[in-house]
Protein backbone atom coordinates (compact mmCIF):
# COMPACT_ATOMS: atom_id res chain seq x y z
CA UNK A 1 0.00 0.00 0.00
CA UNK A 2 1.12 3.53 -0.96
CA UNK A 3 1.57 5.92 2.23
CA UNK A 4 3.12 8.97 1.72
CA UNK A 5 4.73 10.31 5.25
CA UNK A 6 3.67 14.20 4.97
CA UNK A 7 6.89 15.51 6.59
CA UNK A 8 7.22 16.08 10.30
CA UNK A 9 5.56 19.83 11.34
CA UNK A 10 7.83 21.97 12.36
CA UNK A 11 7.48 23.00 15.79
CA UNK A 12 8.97 26.86 16.79
CA UNK A 13 10.29 25.60 20.68
CA UNK A 14 13.61 25.52 22.00
CA UNK A 15 14.35 22.97 24.87
CA UNK A 16 15.66 24.44 28.12
CA UNK A 17 19.44 25.13 27.43
CA UNK A 18 20.01 23.14 30.79
CA UNK A 19 19.13 20.11 28.94
CA UNK A 20 17.76 16.93 30.44
CA UNK A 21 17.63 18.19 33.70
CA UNK A 22 14.82 20.50 32.80
CA UNK A 23 11.40 18.92 31.14
CA UNK A 24 9.66 22.14 29.54
CA UNK A 25 5.58 21.88 30.28
CA UNK A 26 4.91 22.52 26.56
CA UNK A 27 5.61 18.56 25.98
CA UNK A 28 3.01 17.64 28.08
CA UNK A 29 0.18 19.88 26.42
CA UNK A 30 1.08 21.10 23.04
CA UNK A 31 -1.31 19.24 20.17
CA UNK A 32 1.65 19.99 17.82
CA UNK A 33 4.05 18.19 19.86
CA UNK A 34 1.39 15.46 20.60
CA UNK A 35 0.72 14.98 16.69
CA UNK A 36 4.69 14.70 16.02
CA UNK A 37 4.58 12.09 18.76
CA UNK A 38 2.11 9.59 16.97
CA UNK A 39 4.24 10.14 14.13
CA UNK A 40 7.98 9.55 15.17
CA UNK A 41 7.64 7.55 17.92
CA UNK A 42 4.13 5.02 17.85
CA UNK A 43 4.20 5.06 14.34
CA UNK A 44 8.27 5.29 14.15
CA UNK A 45 10.92 2.77 15.03
CA UNK A 46 9.58 1.35 18.30
CA UNK A 47 8.41 -1.98 19.36
CA UNK A 48 4.82 -1.72 20.76
CA UNK A 49 3.39 -3.68 22.82
CA UNK A 50 0.19 -5.01 21.94
CA UNK A 51 -0.80 -8.04 24.10
CA UNK A 52 0.14 -11.30 25.38
CA UNK A 53 -0.18 -14.71 23.41
CA UNK A 54 -2.15 -16.28 25.77
CA UNK A 55 -5.01 -13.61 25.37
CA UNK A 56 -5.56 -15.18 21.52
CA UNK A 57 -4.27 -18.80 22.31
CA UNK A 58 -6.87 -20.35 19.05
CA UNK A 59 -6.43 -20.22 15.30
CA UNK A 60 -8.79 -17.07 14.11
CA UNK A 61 -8.58 -15.51 17.62
CA UNK A 62 -8.13 -11.73 18.07
CA UNK A 63 -7.67 -8.65 20.07
CA UNK A 64 -7.91 -4.99 19.20
CA UNK A 65 -5.66 -2.61 20.99
CA UNK A 66 -3.63 0.43 19.83
CA UNK A 67 -0.63 1.40 18.86
CA UNK A 68 -0.61 5.31 20.04
CA UNK A 69 -4.10 6.57 19.28
CA UNK A 70 -4.30 4.32 15.95
CA UNK A 71 -6.36 1.41 16.49
CA UNK A 72 -5.16 -1.77 15.47
CA UNK A 73 -6.05 -5.49 15.96
CA UNK A 74 -3.54 -8.46 16.38
CA UNK A 75 -4.50 -12.24 15.26
CA UNK A 76 -3.96 -15.67 15.35
CA UNK A 77 -4.03 -16.86 11.48
CA UNK A 78 -4.82 -20.23 10.59
CA UNK A 79 -1.50 -21.65 10.41
CA UNK A 80 -0.79 -20.34 14.26
CA UNK A 81 1.33 -17.18 13.02
CA UNK A 82 0.70 -13.85 14.70
CA UNK A 83 -0.37 -11.15 12.55
CA UNK A 84 -1.37 -7.35 13.05
CA UNK A 85 -2.67 -4.70 10.98
CA UNK A 86 -4.28 -0.90 11.60
CA UNK A 87 -8.41 -1.31 11.97
CA UNK A 88 -9.16 0.71 9.23
CA UNK A 89 -11.02 -0.42 5.92
CA UNK A 90 -8.89 0.34 3.08
CA UNK A 91 -11.97 1.57 1.24
CA UNK A 92 -13.12 4.70 3.33
CA UNK A 93 -11.45 4.34 6.43
CA UNK A 94 -14.04 2.80 8.85
CA UNK A 95 -13.08 0.94 11.79
CA UNK A 96 -13.80 -2.44 10.56
CA UNK A 97 -13.24 -4.92 13.83
CA UNK A 98 -15.57 -3.45 16.27
CA UNK A 99 -14.72 -5.92 19.62
CA UNK A 100 -12.15 -6.34 21.99
CA UNK A 101 -11.87 -9.79 21.47
CA UNK A 102 -13.29 -12.77 19.90
CA UNK A 103 -12.80 -15.34 17.01
CA UNK A 104 -13.31 -14.90 13.81
CA UNK A 105 -12.87 -16.35 10.21
CA UNK A 106 -12.54 -13.01 8.70
CA UNK A 107 -12.98 -9.20 9.12
CA UNK A 108 -16.29 -7.35 7.23
CA UNK A 109 -16.75 -3.73 6.96
CA UNK A 110 -19.58 -3.08 7.92
CA UNK A 111 -20.30 0.00 5.45
CA UNK A 112 -19.80 -1.60 1.97
CA UNK A 113 -18.75 -5.31 3.34
CA UNK A 114 -15.25 -4.87 2.22
CA UNK A 115 -13.74 -8.39 3.44
CA UNK A 116 -10.46 -9.08 4.67
CA UNK A 117 -8.60 -12.28 5.83
CA UNK A 118 -7.04 -12.73 9.49
CA UNK A 119 -3.83 -10.81 8.12
CA UNK A 120 -5.81 -7.77 7.04
CA UNK A 121 -5.57 -8.82 2.98
CA UNK A 122 -8.55 -7.66 1.06
CA UNK A 123 -10.24 -11.07 0.00
CA UNK A 124 -13.79 -9.67 -1.58
CA UNK A 125 -15.46 -6.26 -2.54
CA UNK A 126 -19.07 -6.83 -3.33
CA UNK A 127 -20.31 -5.79 -6.86
CA UNK A 128 -16.62 -5.23 -8.10
CA UNK A 129 -17.99 -6.98 -11.40
CA UNK A 130 -21.25 -4.66 -11.01
CA UNK A 131 -24.43 -6.14 -12.01
CA UNK A 132 -25.83 -7.23 -15.15
CA UNK A 133 -28.36 -5.50 -17.37
CA UNK A 134 -29.22 -7.16 -20.41
CA UNK A 135 -25.94 -8.55 -21.79
CA UNK A 136 -23.48 -5.66 -20.21
CA UNK A 137 -22.50 -5.31 -16.84
CA UNK A 138 -23.15 -2.36 -15.33
CA UNK A 139 -21.03 -0.13 -12.27
CA UNK A 140 -18.31 -2.10 -10.47
CA UNK A 141 -14.71 -1.51 -9.86
CA UNK A 142 -12.62 -0.53 -12.97
CA UNK A 143 -10.98 -3.65 -14.65
CA UNK A 144 -7.65 -2.41 -13.70
CA UNK A 145 -8.35 -2.45 -9.82
CA UNK A 146 -5.74 -4.59 -8.19
CA UNK A 147 -7.35 -6.03 -5.10
CA UNK A 148 -3.83 -6.68 -3.87
CA UNK A 149 -2.92 -2.92 -3.74
CA UNK A 150 -5.77 -2.39 -1.56
CA UNK A 151 -5.46 -4.08 2.24
CA UNK A 152 -5.72 -2.77 5.55
CA UNK A 153 -1.79 -1.70 6.69
CA UNK A 154 0.46 -4.71 7.96
CA UNK A 155 2.29 -4.16 10.92
CA UNK A 156 5.86 -5.89 11.68
CA UNK A 157 4.79 -8.33 14.39
CA UNK A 158 7.28 -10.11 17.01
CA UNK A 159 6.25 -12.49 19.56
CA UNK A 160 9.25 -12.85 22.61
CA UNK A 161 8.40 -15.69 25.09
CA UNK A 162 4.29 -14.95 25.14
CA UNK A 163 4.28 -11.29 24.73
CA UNK A 164 3.21 -9.69 21.53
CA UNK A 165 5.01 -6.15 20.00
CA UNK A 166 4.11 -4.96 16.97
CA UNK A 167 5.30 -2.04 14.57
CA UNK A 168 5.03 0.59 11.77
CA UNK A 169 8.16 0.14 10.97
CA UNK A 170 9.46 -2.95 9.04
CA UNK A 171 13.02 -2.17 9.30
CA UNK A 172 12.26 -2.58 12.69
CA UNK A 173 15.75 -4.18 14.12
CA UNK A 174 14.94 -7.18 16.12
CA UNK A 175 13.33 -7.20 19.77
CA UNK A 176 16.12 -8.65 21.77
CA UNK A 177 17.82 -5.75 19.79
CA UNK A 178 15.51 -2.88 20.66
CA UNK A 179 16.09 -4.29 24.09
CA UNK A 180 20.00 -4.45 24.69
CA UNK A 181 21.31 -7.14 26.75
CA UNK A 182 20.64 -5.31 30.21
CA UNK A 183 16.99 -4.86 29.74
CA UNK A 184 16.80 -8.22 28.17
CA UNK A 185 18.08 -9.97 30.86
CA UNK A 186 15.18 -8.21 33.21
CA UNK A 187 12.60 -9.55 30.45
CA UNK A 188 13.63 -12.70 30.09
CA UNK A 189 13.42 -12.63 34.63
CA UNK A 190 9.57 -12.91 33.96
CA UNK A 191 8.74 -13.91 30.32
CA UNK A 192 11.42 -17.13 30.74
CA UNK A 193 9.37 -19.15 28.02
CA UNK A 194 6.97 -20.59 30.15
CA UNK A 195 2.93 -20.20 29.39
CA UNK A 196 1.49 -17.46 30.40
CA UNK A 197 -2.27 -17.37 31.72
CA UNK A 198 -4.41 -14.41 30.93
CA UNK A 199 -5.91 -13.12 34.51
CA UNK A 200 -8.02 -10.21 33.40
CA UNK A 201 -8.06 -6.68 32.65
CA UNK A 202 -8.43 -3.31 34.28
CA UNK A 203 -8.89 0.17 32.34
CA UNK A 204 -8.98 3.49 33.73
CA UNK A 205 -8.89 6.83 32.09
CA UNK A 206 -6.64 9.31 33.18
CA UNK A 207 -6.64 12.72 32.75
CA UNK A 208 -2.83 13.91 32.13
CA UNK A 209 -0.31 13.33 29.47
CA UNK A 210 0.96 9.61 28.63
CA UNK A 211 4.73 10.84 29.46
CA UNK A 212 3.71 11.36 32.92
CA UNK A 213 2.82 7.58 33.45
CA UNK A 214 6.19 6.24 32.02
CA UNK A 215 8.41 9.02 34.14
CA UNK A 216 6.24 7.90 37.54
CA UNK A 217 7.65 4.35 37.04
CA UNK A 218 11.18 5.75 35.96
CA UNK A 219 10.86 7.34 39.19
CA UNK A 220 11.64 5.95 42.60
CA UNK A 221 12.28 8.90 44.25
CA UNK A 222 8.23 9.69 44.88
CA UNK A 223 7.85 5.98 45.83
CA UNK A 224 9.41 6.62 49.35
CA UNK A 225 7.34 9.17 49.70
CA UNK A 226 3.57 9.21 48.22
CA UNK A 227 2.90 5.76 48.64
CA UNK A 228 1.68 4.93 52.70
CA UNK A 229 0.89 1.16 52.04
CA UNK A 230 4.19 0.63 50.00
CA UNK A 231 6.56 2.49 52.51
CA UNK A 232 5.03 1.25 55.73
CA UNK A 233 5.17 -2.01 54.85
CA UNK A 234 8.61 -1.92 52.90
CA UNK A 235 7.16 -2.75 49.94
CA UNK A 236 9.40 -0.47 48.13
CA UNK A 237 11.37 2.02 50.20
CA UNK A 238 14.41 4.47 49.94
CA UNK A 239 16.71 2.30 52.56
CA UNK A 240 16.12 -0.97 51.20
CA UNK A 241 18.46 -2.57 48.50
CA UNK A 242 17.79 -1.03 45.25
CA UNK A 243 18.68 0.10 41.87
CA UNK A 244 17.86 1.89 38.60
CA UNK A 245 19.28 0.87 35.33
CA UNK A 246 18.66 1.47 31.35
CA UNK A 247 19.90 0.45 27.95
CA UNK A 248 22.59 2.48 26.67
CA UNK A 249 19.61 5.23 24.90
CA UNK A 250 18.07 5.42 28.02
CA UNK A 251 14.45 4.90 26.53
CA UNK A 252 14.15 1.46 28.51
CA UNK A 253 14.73 1.34 32.06
CA UNK A 254 14.26 -1.08 34.84
CA UNK A 255 13.31 0.11 39.18
CA UNK A 256 14.40 -2.60 41.18
CA UNK A 257 13.76 -3.51 44.81
CA UNK A 258 14.11 -5.99 47.77
CA UNK A 259 11.22 -6.40 50.60
CA UNK A 260 12.50 -4.69 53.91
CA UNK A 261 10.64 -4.71 57.41
CA UNK A 262 7.95 -2.35 58.83
CA UNK A 263 10.02 -0.37 60.88
CA UNK A 264 11.63 2.77 61.07
CA UNK A 265 15.62 3.32 60.19
CA UNK A 266 18.38 6.38 59.62
CA UNK A 267 17.05 5.82 56.14
CA UNK A 268 13.22 6.42 56.93
CA UNK A 269 13.34 10.00 59.03
CA UNK A 270 12.59 11.80 55.61
CA UNK A 271 9.69 9.98 54.95
CA UNK A 272 6.84 11.09 57.03
CA UNK A 273 4.67 8.59 55.69
CA UNK A 274 5.84 5.66 57.39
CA UNK A 275 3.31 5.05 60.03
CA UNK A 276 4.87 2.13 62.33
CA UNK A 277 1.86 1.26 64.09
CA UNK A 278 -0.19 0.64 61.30
CA UNK A 279 -1.21 -2.62 61.15
CA UNK A 280 -3.49 -5.16 58.98
CA UNK A 281 -6.76 -6.73 60.09
CA UNK A 282 -5.63 -9.39 57.61
CA UNK A 283 -2.01 -9.64 56.88
CA UNK A 284 -2.34 -12.16 54.36
CA UNK A 285 -2.54 -9.40 51.73
CA UNK A 286 1.24 -9.59 52.07
CA UNK A 287 1.27 -13.38 51.84
CA UNK A 288 3.92 -13.90 49.11
CA UNK A 289 6.31 -16.97 47.55
CA UNK A 290 9.59 -16.39 46.50
CA UNK A 291 9.30 -16.95 42.38
CA UNK A 292 12.27 -15.38 40.47
CA UNK A 293 15.49 -16.47 40.46
CA UNK A 294 17.55 -13.11 42.39
CA UNK A 295 16.14 -12.58 45.65
CA UNK A 296 14.46 -8.66 44.38
CA UNK A 297 10.96 -8.48 44.98
CA UNK A 298 9.82 -5.81 42.84
CA UNK A 299 11.35 -5.31 39.22
CA UNK A 300 9.02 -2.48 37.60
CA UNK A 301 10.46 -1.97 33.70
CA UNK A 302 9.28 0.77 31.35
CA UNK A 303 10.07 -0.03 27.65
CA UNK A 304 9.64 2.36 25.28
CA UNK A 305 7.51 3.93 24.88
CA UNK A 306 4.50 3.16 26.59
CA UNK A 307 4.69 -0.23 28.44
CA UNK A 308 5.42 -0.85 31.86
CA UNK A 309 5.97 -4.24 32.92
CA UNK A 310 5.09 -4.81 37.00
CA UNK A 311 6.66 -7.88 39.18
CA UNK A 312 5.46 -6.27 42.88
CA UNK A 313 5.70 -9.42 44.99
CA UNK A 314 3.83 -12.26 42.73
CA UNK A 315 1.28 -9.57 41.38
CA UNK A 316 2.34 -9.32 37.42
CA UNK A 317 0.92 -7.46 34.93
CA UNK A 318 1.39 -5.45 32.01
CA UNK A 319 0.33 -1.90 31.76
CA UNK A 320 -0.46 -0.51 28.50
CA UNK A 321 -0.27 3.38 27.79
CA UNK A 322 -2.93 4.59 25.30
CA UNK A 323 -2.70 8.15 24.51
CA UNK A 324 -5.81 9.82 23.98
CA UNK A 325 -4.90 13.59 22.90
CA UNK A 326 -2.58 15.46 24.49
CA UNK A 327 -4.27 15.86 27.91
CA UNK A 328 -5.66 12.47 28.54
CA UNK A 329 -4.43 8.69 28.36
CA UNK A 330 -6.33 4.95 29.11
CA UNK A 331 -3.84 3.14 31.41
CA UNK A 332 -4.89 -0.84 30.36
CA UNK A 333 -4.03 -3.53 32.78
CA UNK A 334 -3.38 -6.96 31.72
CA UNK A 335 -2.91 -9.26 34.34
CA UNK A 336 -1.36 -12.45 34.33
CA UNK A 337 0.54 -15.60 36.16
CA UNK A 338 1.65 -18.88 34.55
CA UNK A 339 -0.18 -21.54 33.29
CA UNK A 340 1.44 -24.00 35.75
CA UNK A 341 0.58 -21.76 38.30
CA UNK A 342 -0.78 -23.63 41.44
CA UNK A 343 -3.82 -22.76 43.61
CA UNK A 344 -2.13 -21.05 46.50
CA UNK A 345 0.09 -19.14 43.80
CA UNK A 346 -2.75 -18.14 41.83
CA UNK A 347 -4.45 -16.88 45.03
CA UNK A 348 -1.72 -14.87 45.76
CA UNK A 349 -1.56 -13.35 42.53
CA UNK A 350 -5.39 -12.26 42.80
CA UNK A 351 -5.32 -10.95 46.19
CA UNK A 352 -1.99 -8.86 45.98
CA UNK A 353 -4.00 -7.74 42.52
CA UNK A 354 -5.67 -5.49 45.33
CA UNK A 355 -2.39 -3.09 45.18
CA UNK A 356 -3.02 -2.35 41.74
CA UNK A 357 -5.30 -1.42 38.86
CA UNK A 358 -7.54 1.73 38.93
CA UNK A 359 -8.42 0.98 42.96
CA UNK A 360 -4.96 0.13 44.16
CA UNK A 361 -3.96 0.33 47.40
CA UNK A 362 -1.03 1.86 46.05
CA UNK A 363 -1.84 3.08 42.42
CA UNK A 364 -4.30 5.31 43.66
CA UNK A 365 -1.91 7.77 44.82
CA UNK A 366 -0.19 7.68 41.51
CA UNK A 367 -2.99 8.73 39.20
CA UNK A 368 -3.54 11.57 41.88
CA UNK A 369 -0.03 12.90 41.49
CA UNK A 370 0.09 12.42 37.74
CA UNK A 371 -3.28 14.64 37.19
CA UNK A 372 -2.44 17.16 39.70
CA UNK A 373 0.93 17.86 37.69
CA UNK A 374 -0.36 18.09 34.36
CA UNK A 375 -3.08 20.58 36.01
CA UNK A 376 0.20 22.40 36.62
CA UNK A 377 1.69 21.98 33.07
CA UNK A 378 -1.75 23.48 31.07
CA UNK A 379 -1.80 26.15 33.55
CA UNK A 380 2.27 26.96 33.12
CA UNK A 381 3.09 25.27 29.69
CA UNK A 382 6.35 27.56 29.40
CA UNK A 383 7.86 26.47 32.64
CA UNK A 384 9.90 23.37 32.97
CA UNK A 385 10.25 20.68 35.60
CA UNK A 386 13.67 20.53 37.71
CA UNK A 387 15.00 16.93 37.67
CA UNK A 388 18.33 17.51 39.54
CA UNK A 389 17.53 14.56 42.20
CA UNK A 390 20.55 12.37 41.86
CA UNK A 391 22.33 14.75 39.39
CA UNK A 392 22.09 16.24 35.92
CA UNK A 393 22.98 12.99 34.10
CA UNK A 394 21.81 9.80 33.40
CA UNK A 395 23.74 7.16 34.90
CA UNK A 396 22.70 3.77 36.17
CA UNK A 397 22.36 3.76 40.44
CA UNK A 398 22.46 1.53 43.51
CA UNK A 399 20.09 3.59 45.33
CA UNK A 400 16.39 5.19 44.66
CA UNK A 401 17.25 8.85 45.44
CA UNK A 402 17.58 9.94 41.63
CA UNK A 403 15.34 10.94 39.18
CA UNK A 404 18.37 9.51 36.42
CA UNK A 405 16.28 7.17 34.15
CA UNK A 406 13.48 10.35 33.53
CA UNK A 407 16.18 11.92 32.31
CA UNK A 408 17.39 8.93 30.20
CA UNK A 409 13.92 9.06 29.12
CA UNK A 410 14.20 12.59 27.72
CA UNK A 411 17.49 11.83 26.14
CA UNK A 412 16.52 9.47 23.85
CA UNK A 413 13.02 11.47 23.49
CA UNK A 414 15.03 14.58 22.51
CA UNK A 415 17.01 12.39 19.93
CA UNK A 416 13.96 11.02 17.95
CA UNK A 417 11.80 14.20 18.26
CA UNK A 418 14.90 16.73 17.20
CA UNK A 419 15.89 18.52 20.20
CA UNK A 420 18.75 17.22 20.62
CA UNK B 1 -41.36 -20.52 49.41
CA UNK B 2 -44.95 -19.41 50.05
CA UNK B 3 -45.85 -16.11 48.28
CA UNK B 4 -45.51 -14.17 52.15
CA UNK B 5 -42.39 -15.48 52.37
CA UNK B 6 -40.91 -14.70 48.95
CA UNK B 7 -42.29 -10.75 49.52
CA UNK B 8 -40.57 -10.49 53.37
CA UNK B 9 -37.19 -11.75 51.59
CA UNK B 10 -37.43 -8.99 48.97
CA UNK B 11 -38.30 -6.78 51.42
CA UNK B 12 -36.06 -7.61 53.80
CA UNK B 13 -33.31 -7.53 50.91
CA UNK B 14 -34.48 -4.15 49.51
CA UNK B 15 -33.94 -2.59 52.68
CA UNK B 16 -30.16 -3.82 52.95
CA UNK B 17 -29.45 -2.93 49.75
CA UNK B 18 -30.72 0.58 50.37
CA UNK B 19 -28.96 0.98 53.84
CA UNK B 20 -25.69 -0.22 52.28
CA UNK B 21 -25.37 2.34 49.74
CA UNK B 22 -26.90 5.09 52.05
CA UNK B 23 -23.82 3.96 54.50
CA UNK B 24 -21.48 4.82 51.63
CA UNK B 25 -23.28 7.59 50.40
CA UNK B 26 -23.52 9.15 53.54
CA UNK B 27 -19.21 9.06 54.09
CA UNK B 28 -20.06 5.98 56.78
CA UNK B 29 -17.25 3.82 54.98
CA UNK B 30 -16.32 2.43 58.75
CA UNK B 31 -19.77 0.75 58.81
CA UNK B 32 -19.54 -0.76 55.40
CA UNK B 33 -17.70 -4.38 56.76
CA UNK B 34 -21.11 -4.49 59.31
CA UNK B 35 -23.27 -5.41 55.94
CA UNK B 36 -21.62 -8.43 55.39
CA UNK B 37 -20.92 -11.79 57.42
CA UNK B 38 -17.63 -12.35 59.08
CA UNK B 39 -16.00 -14.57 56.30
CA UNK B 40 -18.37 -12.50 53.68
CA UNK B 41 -17.29 -11.56 50.08
CA UNK B 42 -17.05 -8.24 48.01
CA UNK B 43 -15.54 -8.43 44.84
CA UNK B 44 -15.71 -5.61 41.88
CA UNK B 45 -15.34 -6.99 38.67
CA UNK B 46 -15.33 -5.48 35.23
CA UNK B 47 -18.09 -6.93 32.78
CA UNK B 48 -15.61 -8.23 29.96
CA UNK B 49 -13.78 -9.92 32.65
CA UNK B 50 -16.90 -12.02 33.68
CA UNK B 51 -17.90 -12.49 29.94
CA UNK B 52 -14.74 -13.82 29.15
CA UNK B 53 -14.66 -16.29 32.49
CA UNK B 54 -11.28 -14.42 33.80
CA UNK B 55 -10.73 -13.90 37.57
CA UNK B 56 -9.45 -10.52 38.41
CA UNK B 57 -11.23 -8.43 40.61
CA UNK B 58 -10.39 -4.67 40.62
CA UNK B 59 -11.02 -4.20 44.39
CA UNK B 60 -11.39 -7.57 46.65
CA UNK B 61 -12.30 -8.73 50.04
CA UNK B 62 -12.53 -11.81 51.31
CA UNK B 63 -13.80 -11.66 55.22
CA UNK B 64 -14.53 -8.04 57.33
CA UNK B 65 -10.65 -7.86 58.04
CA UNK B 66 -9.74 -7.04 54.28
CA UNK B 67 -13.18 -4.68 54.38
CA UNK B 68 -11.10 -2.96 57.49
CA UNK B 69 -8.19 -2.81 56.21
CA UNK B 70 -9.55 -1.25 52.85
CA UNK B 71 -11.48 1.25 55.03
CA UNK B 72 -8.17 2.44 56.87
CA UNK B 73 -6.53 1.98 53.88
CA UNK B 74 -9.06 4.93 52.22
CA UNK B 75 -8.87 7.25 54.99
CA UNK B 76 -5.31 6.90 56.39
CA UNK B 77 -3.25 6.07 53.14
CA UNK B 78 -4.22 6.39 49.98
CA UNK B 79 -4.27 9.80 48.52
CA UNK B 80 -7.29 11.33 46.38
CA UNK B 81 -8.66 14.71 45.68
CA UNK B 82 -12.23 14.95 47.51
CA UNK B 83 -15.70 13.30 45.90
CA UNK B 84 -19.08 12.79 46.29
CA UNK B 85 -20.97 9.31 45.57
CA UNK B 86 -24.58 8.85 44.85
CA UNK B 87 -25.92 5.70 44.15
CA UNK B 88 -28.90 5.07 42.64
CA UNK B 89 -30.44 1.18 42.94
CA UNK B 90 -33.01 -0.42 40.58
CA UNK B 91 -35.79 -2.70 41.48
CA UNK B 92 -34.09 -5.40 43.69
CA UNK B 93 -34.64 -9.20 42.30
CA UNK B 94 -34.80 -11.93 44.39
CA UNK B 95 -33.42 -14.39 41.52
CA UNK B 96 -33.25 -18.03 43.61
CA UNK B 97 -31.83 -19.57 46.75
CA UNK B 98 -28.97 -21.64 47.47
CA UNK B 99 -29.17 -23.63 50.81
CA UNK B 100 -29.61 -20.96 52.98
CA UNK B 101 -28.21 -17.99 51.12
CA UNK B 102 -31.05 -15.69 48.81
CA UNK B 103 -29.74 -15.06 45.36
CA UNK B 104 -30.53 -11.01 44.67
CA UNK B 105 -29.67 -8.89 41.85
CA UNK B 106 -29.85 -5.33 41.16
CA UNK B 107 -28.85 -2.98 38.57
CA UNK B 108 -27.19 0.44 39.80
CA UNK B 109 -25.87 3.85 38.95
CA UNK B 110 -23.10 6.44 40.55
CA UNK B 111 -22.72 9.44 40.04
CA UNK B 112 -19.51 11.01 41.30
CA UNK B 113 -19.30 15.00 41.71
CA UNK B 114 -15.32 16.28 42.32
CA UNK B 115 -14.69 19.36 43.23
CA UNK B 116 -14.97 22.05 40.98
CA UNK B 117 -16.67 19.91 38.61
CA UNK B 118 -20.11 18.99 37.35
CA UNK B 119 -22.04 15.60 38.35
CA UNK B 120 -20.81 12.81 36.01
CA UNK B 121 -22.34 9.27 35.58
CA UNK B 122 -19.10 7.54 37.21
CA UNK B 123 -19.78 3.78 37.18
CA UNK B 124 -23.12 1.56 35.83
CA UNK B 125 -23.69 -2.17 36.48
CA UNK B 126 -25.30 -4.61 38.58
CA UNK B 127 -25.13 -6.25 41.86
CA UNK B 128 -25.48 -9.63 42.47
CA UNK B 129 -25.59 -10.91 45.80
CA UNK B 130 -26.06 -13.78 48.50
CA UNK B 131 -27.97 -12.46 51.48
CA UNK B 132 -28.01 -14.89 54.30
CA UNK B 133 -29.50 -14.38 57.68
CA UNK B 134 -27.54 -14.07 60.81
CA UNK B 135 -29.65 -13.80 64.00
CA UNK B 136 -32.50 -12.99 62.38
CA UNK B 137 -30.57 -9.93 60.44
CA UNK B 138 -29.41 -10.05 56.60
CA UNK B 139 -25.97 -9.83 55.88
CA UNK B 140 -24.29 -10.10 52.70
CA UNK B 141 -22.31 -13.88 52.56
CA UNK B 142 -21.40 -12.59 48.71
CA UNK B 143 -21.66 -9.44 46.73
CA UNK B 144 -20.14 -9.05 43.57
CA UNK B 145 -20.31 -5.87 42.02
CA UNK B 146 -20.41 -6.42 38.11
CA UNK B 147 -19.70 -2.77 36.41
CA UNK B 148 -20.50 -1.79 32.07
CA UNK B 149 -18.11 1.42 32.98
CA UNK B 150 -14.87 -0.73 31.60
CA UNK B 151 -13.08 2.61 31.25
CA UNK B 152 -12.98 3.51 34.59
CA UNK B 153 -12.93 7.50 35.03
CA UNK B 154 -9.79 8.15 36.73
CA UNK B 155 -10.31 6.31 40.37
CA UNK B 156 -11.97 4.13 41.88
CA UNK B 157 -11.21 4.77 45.71
CA UNK B 158 -14.74 3.74 47.54
CA UNK B 159 -16.51 0.67 47.49
CA UNK B 160 -19.36 0.30 45.09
Amino acid sequence: MATTQQPAAHIERLWPKEGISRIPYWIYTDPAVYDLEQQKIFQGPAWNYVGLEAEIPKPGDFKATFIGDIPVVVTRTLDGSLKAFVNKCAHRGALVCREHFGNAKDFTCIYHQWRYDLSGKLLAVPFRRGVPEGDIRVGGMPDDFQMAEHRMQALKVEAVNGVVFASFDHGMTPFREYLGELMMYYFERVFDGRPLRSLGRMSQKIAGNWKLMAENIKDPYHASLLHVFLVTFGLFRADQKSKVEMDETGRHAVLVSRKGEQKASEGTSDIARLKSDYVLHDPSLLNRRKEFKDENTVVMQTLFPGLIIQQQTNTLAMRQILPKGPHHFDLVWDFFGYADDDEEMAGFRLKQANLMGPAGLVSIDDVEALEMCHKGFREHPEEAAVLEMGGRDSRNENHMVTESAIRGFYKYYREIMGWA
Amino acid sequence: MGVAEALSIKSEADELISSYVHCLDDDRIEEWPEFFTEDGVYKIVGRDNVDRNLPIATMSCHGKGMMKDRVNAIRNASVYSPRYLRHLVGSVQVVGQEGESHLVQANFVVFQTLQDEETKVFMAGKYRSKIVFVDGSPKFQEKIVIYDSLQIPGLLVIPL
